[in-house]
């Protein structure tokens, strides 16, 4: 699993495109969005908690796409799946390096797209701490999504479609937790509720993942 | 009669074909009866004659969920015993229950807007049944994708599962995120709440037309796809003749 890992990360670092693209979008959707709303200090500090996430969201799912395919295309995926290794173990591990080289970088720079959009100033610990708890449910439930449409050939838009409504409930914690924490409100419910979503999605979402993985590779 | 049998096509061709016809007058006499009565109770003292819109919007709630219920219990009768009706079933199952959404999602919009003065409020059920829609169309989406009949069963019956978790999470997750317009139960059992009468016997109608509305509609959907079935498997016979 560890060697798995290793792979998966270096191949992320090496063959480029996964690794700082989503951070690059990320900036841009931070960019784009007072060009959108106009530059005033006061309203883009009061939406700046919900396109901090919503723009995670989107840079997480730019690269969903690459978990399986890739594997897929050269058939190191049934390699995968006869070795040892329970076909859950291998999502949850790509999972887990999708998050490494995605979620995680998101969560640590997110303070300076904070900045970016003038997100109030107690906000920025418990939007590090929110995408550090929310991310990988994220990464999971796109692995999920990259694993039912692996085999398909138009399956990016597909992806889309059927991993965002998933993603419903995170946000709605997540960007809540920082919108309240922007209000100097108490944060302990939402963060408690975006935990409880991520452990269970880690906790569940394999299987279903793996399930669809072994359609897919029938 | 059991629901193993019917996991014959030709059997369940035979029932459901001696039994539409019946559950096609049922639904069309219950329809138009729960309608027509409907469309004359006296208008509400509050809502005036906007509440007549409420003999569509209910039922087609009540159906939205419904269907999606329905697909929930197909779906793992078809992963676990691949049944194959039953997965035809939940296919011919989805755009209703999409329709159906949608219809009272228009609804609720048509009867929002002189009675919330909004079309629109992000609400905690109208928000849901949005995300509903989403899930709709994501499922629809994926039973066009994938060529492999099988496969497209197995894929879309794992993201059923899936999907009816995260659809619940929101629902309740919507709760937490905005207290809203929208009442609580319609047809509360609670004394004080109930619904008059007048109102509550063709709301009753309508409920049940718009049940046999969507058994007719699945009946007719699911035989069209075991006959589609059927002339796919025709065709490739031929090719390989």
């Amino acid at each position: 699993m560890i060697a798995l890992l290793i792979r998966d990360l270096r191949l992320a670092v090496r063959a480029g495109g996964g690794f700082g693209l989503a951070l690059a979008f990320f900036l841009i959707t931070c960019t784009l969005v007072p060009f959108g709303v106009g530059p005033e200090g006061g309203t883009l500090s009061r939406i700046a908690p919900g396109i901090l996430w919503v723009g995670a969201l989107l840079s997480c799912l730019l690269s969903l796409d690459r978990i399986f395919a890739l594997d897929h295309e050269d058939g190191s995926l049934d390699l995968l799946a006869t070795s040892p290794l329970p076909l859950e173990g291998v999502v949850a591990i790509k999972a887990l390096a999708h998050w490494l080289v995605t979620g995680l970088p998101l969560a640590l720079a997110a303070p300076i797209f904070g900045l970016l959009l003038h997100l109030p100033g107690p906000a920025y610990v418990t939007l590090v701490l929110s995408l550090l708890i929310g991310t990988p449910a994220l990464s999971m439930l796109g692995a999920f999504g990259a694993a039912v449409t692996v085999g398909l050939r138009r399956g990016g838009l597909l992806l889309s479609l059927l991993v965002l409504p998933l993603y419903i409930p995170t946000l709605i914690f997540g960007a809540e937790a920082v919108r309240r924490s922007a209000a100097a409100a108490e944060t302990t419910t939402p963060l408690v509720l975006l935990a409880a979503i991520t452990l269970f999605t880690l906790a569940l979402v394999p299987f279903a993942a793996a399930a669809a993985l072994r359609v897919n590779l029938r | 009669m059991s629901l193993w049998e019917y996991a014959n096509p030709t059997k369940f061709m035979r029932t459901s074909g001696a039994v539409l016809p019946f559950v096609v007058a049922a639904a069309v006499l219950s329809c138009a009866g729960g309608i027509i009565w409907g469309l004359s109770v006296p208008d509400d003292y509050r809502q005036g004659s906007t509440i007549k819109i409420l003999f569509i919007h209910v039922p087609a709630a009540l159906m939205a969920i419904n269907v999606w219920l329905m697909m929930l219990v197909a779906s793992p009768i078809w992963i676990i015993r691949r049944h194959h009706v039953s997965a035809l079933a939940a296919k011919a199952a989805a755009p209703i229950g999409a329709v159906m959404t949608l219809i009272a999602l228009i609804t609720g919009a048509v009867w929002g807007q002189p009675m919330w003065g909004t079309w629109w409020e992000w609400d905690p059920r109208l928000t849901s049944f949005l995300v509903l829609f989403l899930f709709y169309l994501g499922y629809i989406a994926l039973w066009a994708s994938v060529e492999d009949a099988d496969s497209a069963a197995d894929l879309t019956g794992v993201l059923c599962l899936v999907g009816s978790v995260f659809a619940l999470l929101s629902r309740y997750a919507t709760l937490f995120w905005n207290q809203g317009l929208h009442q609580g139960a319609s047809l509360s059992v609670a004394p004080g709440e109930r619904m008059s009468a007048v109102y509550r016997y063709p709301l009753y109608l309508t409920m049940l037309g718009f049940f046999l509305l969507f058994l007719a509609l699945l009946l007719i959907r699911t035989r069209t796809e075991i006959r589609r079935r059927r002339l796919a498997a025709l065709l490739a016979r031929e090719n390989r003749a």
